[in-house]
């Protein structure tokens, strides 16, 4: 488990990227209160989703405006094609910790 | 007899019809119809990813497996020839006929070509996959390189054909690249990208000719300047391919005339993406609109015009990017000359800034340069700032 911030460093509708402890950027979102992570890179081209729009619980890519599922990384339409992972996060002592490894569910 | 729909242009706008008219459960046939023999490709990487070798042929495919399941009735590797508006048909060049109960007007635009340059070897544009194989061959063998035209296209060749180590000089006959899509100032800004990468851009000069008997050896400027030119790629620009409808009774006006919601002047006959030039109620006439979000978003309300149903899509505002020596420019909403701009985020200098255009204090447009975060968010909020604007004509 990597340590990521103090929750009161990640507010609603915020996004962090972290690159330190990891083997690829994952953005961690917080959606309403609930921690989300994703690979950070866009699977269309290199772009953050950390610097993207957070809707609901979908994020826009900044460039090309791909949507990806926070859940389960599926893109929701072009341009991207491949979804990115997820990465199971959890709140320890008032810090959030990002687990590395999850799947991409779309990911055969 | 099962109804149909003829998509006739299969590049990013055609392949968002067809996959619109299924997401709208659409349970016709959908035929799609393609001059090129390739499946739908993405063309924003051609002048940069693909032409640098970074990206594969498979990097550029636009079709998803999900794409499988829509059950579409190809026909690639075959123009569209004529329509027929009283029996809504459509005929191919290989003599072949779509009877179709709808029609997706999407054929697109190809690039201008320079007068009297056919057929002279090391002339290029880029608009095609084809386009861009040839013209990353060329580069490869070539030392100098003269792009005429700095709008996009050519800026974007000039960039990767600098990282792929030519020597490369850009022709303009405007004093001030960009200068429609940015304004005079910003256009400036970025067209100083040019000299930062040791592109030598000359703007404000006119071409006279090429010069080559059956490759080209030289561009020669109006001022009579020889530039020395191994490739030279022209990107003046492009036009809507529209000839094939001529007679056909469609509305032709700089591209095929539609009202907001996409139709023509045809019932049953509606027009997306770079062929089209839709009646815009915020600019108060027709316009072609040639970028690459647009093709993607406007075919659901063209989808939506031709079933008879509410298009039901959140309001868009205008957005374009481009990538150029590793900056990345983005643009959205709708700059007007007289806007004032400020400079909100970073330094023109530093090549990384965020500028806003202001009319009458409110913020109408919005230019990005390497700040895509700050860039996103001011974008979401021309979004939802837009009017609700009526869609009549």
């Amino acid at each position: 488990m990597v340590p990521v911030c103090p929750t009161s460093a990640l507010p609603p509708g915020e996004a962090i990227r972290v690159t330190d402890g990891v083997p690829a950027p994952i953005a961690v979102f917080n959606v309403d209160g609930e921690f989300l992570a994703i690979d950070d890179t866009c699977t269309h081209q290199d772009a953050s989703l950390a610097d993207g729009w957070l809707e609901g619980c979908e994020v826009e890519c900044p460039l090309h405006a791909s949507c990806f599922d926070l859940r389960t990384g599926m893109p929701s339409g072009p341009p991207a094609k491949a979804p990115v992972r997820t990465h199971p996060v959890t709140v320890v002592d008032g810090t959030v910790h990002v687990q590395v490894g999850g799947a991409a569910e779309g990911a055969a | 007899m099962t109804a149909t729909v003829a998509v006739v242009g299969a590049s990013l706008a055609g392949l968002s019809a067809a996959r619109a008219l299924r997401a709208r459960s659409y349970d016709g046939r959908v035929v799609v119809i393609g001059d090129e023999v390739h499946a739908p490709y993405d063309r924003p990487p051609l002048s940069k990813e693909f032409l640098a070798g970074t990206y594969s042929l498979e990097d550029l495919v636009l079709g998803t497996a999900a794409d499988e399941a829509l059950d579409l009735d190809w026909r690639l590797g075959t123009a569209a020839v004529g329509l027929d508006r009283a029996t809504r048909s459509v005929r191919l060049a290989d003599g072949s006929e779509v009877r179709a109960d709808g029609v997706v007007l999407a054929t697109g635009a190809r690039a201008r070509r320079l007068p009297g340059t056919e057929g002279l070897a090391g002339v290029h544009v880029l608009r095609s996959l084809d386009d861009a194989v040839a013209l990353r061959a060329d580069l490869l063998a070539a030392g100098h390189l003269v792009v005429i035209g700095a709008g996009f296209i050519g800026a974007e060749v000039a960039s990767t054909a600098r990282a792929l180590g030519l020597d490369v000089t850009v022709v303009e006959t405007q004093p001030v690249p960009l200068a429609g899509p940015l304004g005079a100032r910003m256009g400036g800004v970025c067209a100083e990208l040019h000299a930062d990468h040791g592109t030598r851009l000359l703007a404000g000069t006119g071409v006279a000719r090429l010069v080559g008997r059956t490759r080209v050896e030289a561009v020669e400027l109006a001022d009579g300047r020889r530039l020395p030119a191994d490739v030279v790629v022209v990107g003046i620009g492009a036009v809507p391919n529209v000839e094939w409808l001529a007679g056909s009774g469609v509305t032709l006006e700089a591209g095929v005339r539609t009202d907001a919601r996409c139709a023509t002047n045809v019932p049953g006959v509606v027009a997306v993406g770079d062929c089209a030039s839709a009646w815009s109620p915020d600019a108060g006439r027709a316009v072609r609109v040639e970028h690459w979000t647009h093709a993607l978003e406007q075919p659901t309300t063209a989808v939506a015009t031709l079933l008879g149903t509410d298009p039901g899509t959140r309001p868009t505002v205008p957005y374009f990017w481009s990538e150029q020596y590793g900056r990345r420019i983005q643009f959205a909403g709708t700059r007007r000359d007289g806007d004032d701009v400020r400079v909100v985020e970073g330094s023109c200098a530093d090549r990384s800034f965020l500028a806003v255009y202001e009319r009458d204090g409110q913020p109408v447009a919005v230019l990005g340069v390497d700040q895509p975060r700050l860039f996103t968010r001011w974008r979401r909020q021309l979004r939802s700032a837009e009017p609700a604007t009526p869609l009549t004509a």
